[in-house]
């Protein structure tokens, strides 16, 4: 918008008048008020800090960061980096952060699509379909989280014990200890391979901007598809190739006690996500319910009669409407999953709250234990926020 | 509804000495200062405010009236007699091993009995004290008699349940890196979804201390299909724990524990505490029944206070009779000192 376009209404100020020092100026009111609410707020904030700090002195409380450096000795079970009970209690954090980290993200990848689905379903033409999406949405947001949880967990402790594990194809095996999937042993052509899809897609991104400006041009569409599924999926097999294919399976086989070898989704984590990505989908079907909704039934009959085949219909006069309604109660959802993990402390996955809350157990710093874990969400959230309302806002109507 | 009450509970209890200690100030500030604090607090609230497990057969556990039973329970009991005379000015709050240490610091609960181990970490930068020690236990392992196995060493890769936040924990990991074992934890902070992931087979193994092994494995159907192992990794000096700096009331708890066992030790019990506080001659048994001494007062309390203690609860030995013996604990390192092998020992009463 440039300045052109503004009400020349709106520019006009009132006019400069001295300020008097007097009860009768509003102007000194409104001051004087503002000193004394933010002076009285940071009067009890010290008031607090201060008393809290000189009564865990008296009571010889012990205080302040220094146990982060102290060895932890609490065996963890699940660790994305590497970690053994004699790291450090900073380390054992990181792996509680990355935990919660590998919940949410997943959660939320998943929910998103489960939910559309859902939400999509429940306004199909076909009467079982809506109807069951509708039941669905009705039960799962009715029923309390920790309910679904403790539910997820007790159904997957159910399963049959490590030897007599269900072994639906080989190398597969589903037992109370989790679910194996045969894995390949990780190596440094594996990373490059990754990290050259990564490469193909940001490479895929730029030339489908390429293609979109000449359109915009002349005004022929042009297919991007072939040449970025040759750079997304075309360049890493190349990589791997190139530095040798190596391939060596690590098929999970039972010893002992346990299955070793393979991957593994523990039933912890897998009660978790299952039940977060259920119970998250509810909400986001009604999201996107009432999005989808909120686009007037005329502009697919506008977009109809202009020709455009449904794809584009849905993909370029639909969906840039129906978002602006989706994305802000989104956001909240996407928060809603990320808090909501830290009900993991029920049934045993070691999130975030799981390890701060044995840390502060173990050092008896509860202040400093609930600090790192309110800063932990804290940063998670307005990461999440901050995103969405970049998206949101580059979505958002160009309003001319 | 009591498994969200307790999760909840167990959830905010630890940011409630936060706010404890931030918002509650006043009452805090003073807290430290008083020379008399705790005991007078008591009094004047009228009960004894005792922290407890959340259900630990034979230490604390709610029977089928609701009314809690147990070891620990028995000695709240006695301090409420002490303190009272009346054995039901107590109220009982289970506390979990993760929120036990902040309930008492910010004065949720007056005294911990809750089978807790005296470390020198918590003595000292917890802001509470240990006072005694009334039980001597060790860590071991419970599997099940259907896996086959006759020693801790064989458990190589298993899957092991353990409660966060206790020493246990800290235990087990110790123990499986000095003999070259591997396993995977499972941390469920409630004690009976722990025993429950146990039951139904996510975990091969439960650790615990012995006697609280014992308590599981008693309250099943079929004790016999789980087997203790003889491997014990650790020590665990369980004792009471009241907040530092209230000497008078720490003394008080200290010396309600060595007056069970003297009472043991000169064999007064339920049955014969009366009679005794008359007719016994032994100088040692006249001062403990507060005859000829004033012992009773220089705690802060009744002289007949052991008398009005050893009528409701009894002596320590009977104590752990009525409690322990029946989960198949031994009496073992609890033991009068003059049994051998016995490390109950109580300083004179004079």
């Amino acid at each position: 918008m440039s300045d052109a376009t503004v009400d020349p209404r709106f520019k006009r100020t009132a006019p400069r008048r001295p300020m008097k020092l007097s009860w009768s100026d509003e102007r000194v009111r409104a001051i004087f008020w503002q000193v004394l609410v933010v002076g009285i707020i940071v009067a009890i904030i010290w008031w607090l800090v201060s008393n809290t700090q000189r009564n865990l002195e008296v009571r010889r409380i012990a205080t302040g960061f220094g146990f982060l450096q102290r060895e932890a000795g609490l065996p963890i079970a699940e660790h994305l980096i590497d970690y053994s009970p004699t790291d450090n209690y900073l380390r054992a954090l990181i792996v509680g952060v990355l935990n919660t980290l590998k919940v949410a993200i997943v959660g939320i990848f998943l929910a998103t699509i489960f939910g559309t689905l859902i939400g999509i379903a429940r306004l199909s033409r076909n009467w079982l379909v809506a109807k069951i999406a509708g039941i669905y949405v009705e039960v799962i947001r009715d029923l309390p989280l920790l309910l679904q949880l403790l539910f997820w967990y007790t159904i997957l402790q159910g399963l049959p014990g490590p030897r007599q594990a269900m072994n639906p194809i080989d190398g597969v095996f589903l037992s109370n200890r989790g679910l194996l999937l045969p894995w390949i042993q990780w190596e440094g052509a594996h990373t490059a391979a990754l990290l050259a899809a990564v490469i193909g897609g940001v490479l895929t991104w730029m030339y489908s901007r390429l293609m979109r400006a000449r359109q915009m041009a002349d005004g022929q569409p042009r297919r991007v598809w072939p040449l970025g599924l040759l750079l997304v999926l075309g360049l890493p097999v190349a990589t791997w190739a190139l530095l040798g294919a190596p391939f060596k399976p690590d098929v999970p086989s039972l010893q002992g006690f346990n299955f070793r070898g393979g991957m593994l989704m523990s039933p912890e984590y897998f009660a978790l996500l299952v039940g977060l990505v259920t119970y998250t989908s509810g909400f986001i079907a009604e999201i996107v319910r009432a999005g989808i909704q909120s686009v007037q039934h005329g502009q697919w009959e506008a977009a109809q009669a202009l020709g455009l085949k449904p794809g584009v219909v849905l993909k370029q006069i639909v969906l840039p409407q129906a978002l602006r309604v989706i994305v802000p109660p989104m956001t909240s959802q996407y928060l809603n999953i990320t808090k909501n993990s830290s009900l993991a402390v029920a049934i045993g996955y070691q999130d975030i709250v799981s390890i701060a809350n044995t840390t502060l157990n173990q050092t008896g710093q509860a202040i400093e234990g609930i600090a790192i874990i309110m800063a932990v969400y804290l940063s998670i959230s307005l990461s999440i926020s901050l995103f969405m309302n970049w998206y949101n806002s580059k979505i958002a109507l160009v309003e001319r | 509804m009591t498994f969200f009450g307790q999760t909840l509970k167990a959830g905010l209890r630890a940011a409630a000495f936060a706010v404890a200690a931030l918002a509650a100030a006043p009452a805090v500030a003073q807290a430290p200062a008083q020379a008399t604090g705790t005991l007078d607090a008591i009094r004047a609230r009228g009960s004894l405010i005792c922290g407890v497990t959340t259900g630990l057969a034979g230490f604390a556990q709610p029977d089928s009236q609701g009314v809690w039973r147990g070891f620990d329970v028995d000695y709240c009991r006695a301090l409420a007699v002490a303190i009272f005379n009346d054995v039901s000015k107590v109220r009982y709050v289970p506390t979990t091993a993760q929120v036990r240490f902040t309930a008492l610091q910010s004065g949720e609960v007056d005294v911990l009995f809750r089978n807790t181990t005296w470390t020198l970490t918590r003595d000292t930068s917890l802001g509470l004290d240990i006072p005694a020690i009334n039980f001597y236990d060790g860590q071991g392992f419970m599997v099940k008699r259907s896996a086959n196995v006759t020693s801790a060493r064989q458990l190589d890769g298993a899957t092991i349940c353990v409660q966060p936040g206790t020493t246990t924990e800290q235990n087990l990991s110790d123990w499986a890196r000095s003999a070259r074992i591997r396993f995977t934890p499972v941390v469920i902070e409630r004690l009976e979804d722990n025993v429950a992931a146990y039951l139904t087979g996510r975990c091969d193994a439960f650790t615990t201390d012995v006697s609280g092994l014992a308590a599981t494995r008693s309250a099943q159907s079929q004790p016999n299909d789980h087997v203790i192992l003889p491997d014990v990794i650790s020590k665990e000096p369980l004792g009471p724990l009241v907040r530092h700096g209230d000497q008078r009331f720490a003394d008080l708890v200290r010396w309600l524990h060595f007056g069970l066992i003297t009472a043991e030790e000169y064999e007064i019990t339920a049955a014969n505490v009366v009679q005794a506080s008359t007719t016994d001659t032994r100088p040692d048994v006249q001062r403990l029944l507060g005859r000829t001494s004033e012992l009773g007062q220089m705690l802060g309390v009744d002289n007949r206070w052991m008398v009005n203690i050893l009528r409701v609860t009894g002596n320590y030995g009977e104590i752990f009779t009525r409690n322990l013996t029946p989960l198949g604990l031994q009496r073992g390192p609890n033991a009068l000192w003059t049994t051998p092998g016995g490390l109950q020992y109580a300083p004179p009463f004079r």
